[in-house]
């Protein structure tokens, strides 16, 4: 088995009103209920704004704080599952899932070492 | 690298089906390779001196999976856990009586469409053809460690990304398949745009299309579209002769000697397209070889049955949609209601970049009479062209209008 990342990227600046994410929330959560009834859900959240993350750099003999986010751009890491998988094959049909639900770009991604 | 003829003549045959074998046992593509090649190696050294083997496929498969467990024994006994692993698979397992052969396994993984298509163009040449990356580099005009990169990167994310070795499901097949036989023939296309004058690596692409879709033919023998594709290519390549005269001018199909024709090419590709059609589940590639067909089956390009010919391209516009598609029907179309009918067509067609649209227009334009823009089109047209048989015809062909009224 392979721990796999599967990362929702969103748009910035744009969140959904409550009756279109509502739907979406309640299919997510049947989709992460399905996961753990297959025994291969491992860890699932989303993530606040980005405008609300904290950078932290390596600097003269101190590590500095700065506002965040890290990387700026048009989208961003809304949130994310780690799951197990066989194979990408078996990670991508979840992944497609999550893609079919939300219309989001959905990235899937192994983990270095096996879980 | 094989150096004596015999060892070549098996290297060419053997090496994918040995690949795919020897990957039962080390479950990494590259080490598969090495293991393969080392085998080859040995056989370079001994063959000369010893024989060829009467089997020779499977020595060298036996060759490598000896040689891949060696591998795995001095790992193991530094303690690498994969290894141990694949020693204790190893040791589980009896030596089968016959090797059989996992090539199909092997393309569906290198078609992946988790790989971008260039790398999984390369696999399936490399890994099934048996071309060494030099060969592949220049078959598509890139640096060999450009290619060589692209190559090792894609065996790596198979590796990494856990790309599995099976064979699709049958719910997931027909896409799946559809995306090896658009590598197959993406190679074929590569090849058949160098066209005559180009690098010898290139054109042979073709010929590496046609092996591979004959090994994907019986390997899946009830699939209609790998058997549609073949035909495609076998009939397109039953004109290579015919299609460029001297100089390097390309020679469009109306103007073929067709006594020049490749006929057994010809027959076996008509053969295939009588045999998918009958199954009845028509695709794409089926019903563009069956188009083909009908050109193949006119003795005289003035005895082309273009009404058929409009019809199929009907039903292709059905099965994949396209502006291509409907250029092409645009083209049958002139042939059967006149120029006026098919420019009609190809006006609201948005193409400008591709070379065959302008090519379509200005002779469509020619044919109206209307010179002075079918020029301008051919000029278009020859700028675009990819291929320089083509670009020369086309420059003759306006060359030819601008001496007209």
């Amino acid at each position: 088995m392979t721990q796999y990342l599967i990362a929702m990227y969103q748009p910035d600046g744009v969140v959904p009103p409550p009756e279109v994410l509502g739907p979406i929330m309640a299919k997510i959560e049947e989709f992460n209920a399905d996961l753990r009834a297959a025994d291969a859900w491992v860890f699932s959240n989303g993530l606040t704004d980005p405008s609300s993350a904290t950078v932290l750099r390596r600097g003269e003999g101190e590590v500095l704080v700065t506002d965040g986010p890290y990387l700026e751009g048009k989208e961003h890491l809304g949130g994310f599952e780690i799951i197990e998988a066989p194979d990408l094959d078996a990670a991508l049909s979840w992944g497609r899932r999550l893609a079919a639900i939300t219309g989001l770009p959905i990235e899937v991604r192994a983990f270095a070492s096996g879980g | 690298m094989p150096e004596t003829d015999a060892v070549t003549a098996v290297f060419r045959e053997e090496y994918g089906r040995a690949v795919s074998v020897v990957l039962r046992t080390t479950r990494d593509l590259g080490l598969a390779e090495e293991a393969v090649q080392e085998a080859f190696a040995t056989a370079a050294e001994r063959w000369p001196t010893d024989g060829t083997p009467e089997q020779p496929g499977a020595w060298i498969i036996t060759t490598a999976r000896r040689r891949a467990v060696d591998r795995f024994r001095r790992e193991a006994a530094r303690g690498e856990k994969e290894a141990q692993a694949a020693l204790a698979r190893w040791d589980a397992e009896p030596e089968p009586e016959s090797f059989g052969d996992d090539r199909l396994k092997l393309l569906f993984v290198c078609c992946h469409p988790a790989l971008a298509m260039p790398a999984r163009v390369a696999l399936a040449l490399r890994v099934l053809g048996g071309l060494t990356t030099a060969q592949i580099a220049a078959a598509f005009l890139v640096p060999e460690a450009t290619m060589g990169q692209r190559i090792s990167r894609a065996k790596a994310k198979i590796r990494d990304a856990g790309i599995p070795y099976r064979v699709p499901s049958a719910t997931e097949l027909p896409e799946r398949l559809a995306g090896v036989l658009a590598v197959i023939y993406l190679v074929y296309n590569e090849g058949y745009s160098a066209g005559l004058g180009a690098p010898s690596e290139r054109s042979d692409l073709c010929a590496e299309a046609v092996r591979l879709a004959r090994t994907l033919s019986r390997l899946m023998p009830a699939e209609p579209e790998v058997d549609g594709l073949l035909a495609l290519m076998l009939l397109s390549e039953s004109r290579r002769a015919a299609r460029s005269g001297p100089d390097g001018f390309l020679v469009p199909l109306g103007e073929q000697d067709r006594s020049r024709w490749d006929a057994e090419l010809v027959d076996e590709g008509l053969d295939l397209v009588r045999r998918s059609l009958r199954r009845g589940s028509p695709g794409p590639y089926q019903v563009q070889a069956a188009i083909q067909a009908v050109h193949s089956s006119a003795r005289t390009a003035a005895k082309t049955d273009w009404s058929k010919i409009v019809r199929l391209y009907d039903l292709l516009a059905t099965l994949a949609p396209g502006p291509v598609v409907e250029l092409n029907r645009a083209v049958a179309v002139g042939e059967v209601e006149g120029p006026a009918a098919a420019l009609h067509i190809v006006d609201d067609l948005s193409l400008s970049g591709y070379h065959v649209f302008h090519a379509v227009r200005a002779d469509l334009l020619r044919r109206l009479a209307r010179f002075a823009e079918a020029a301008d089109e051919y000029e278009e047209a020859a700028r675009l062209a990819p291929g320089e048989g083509e670009r020369k015809w086309l420059e003759q062909r306006r060359n030819g209008l601008r001496g007209a009224p």
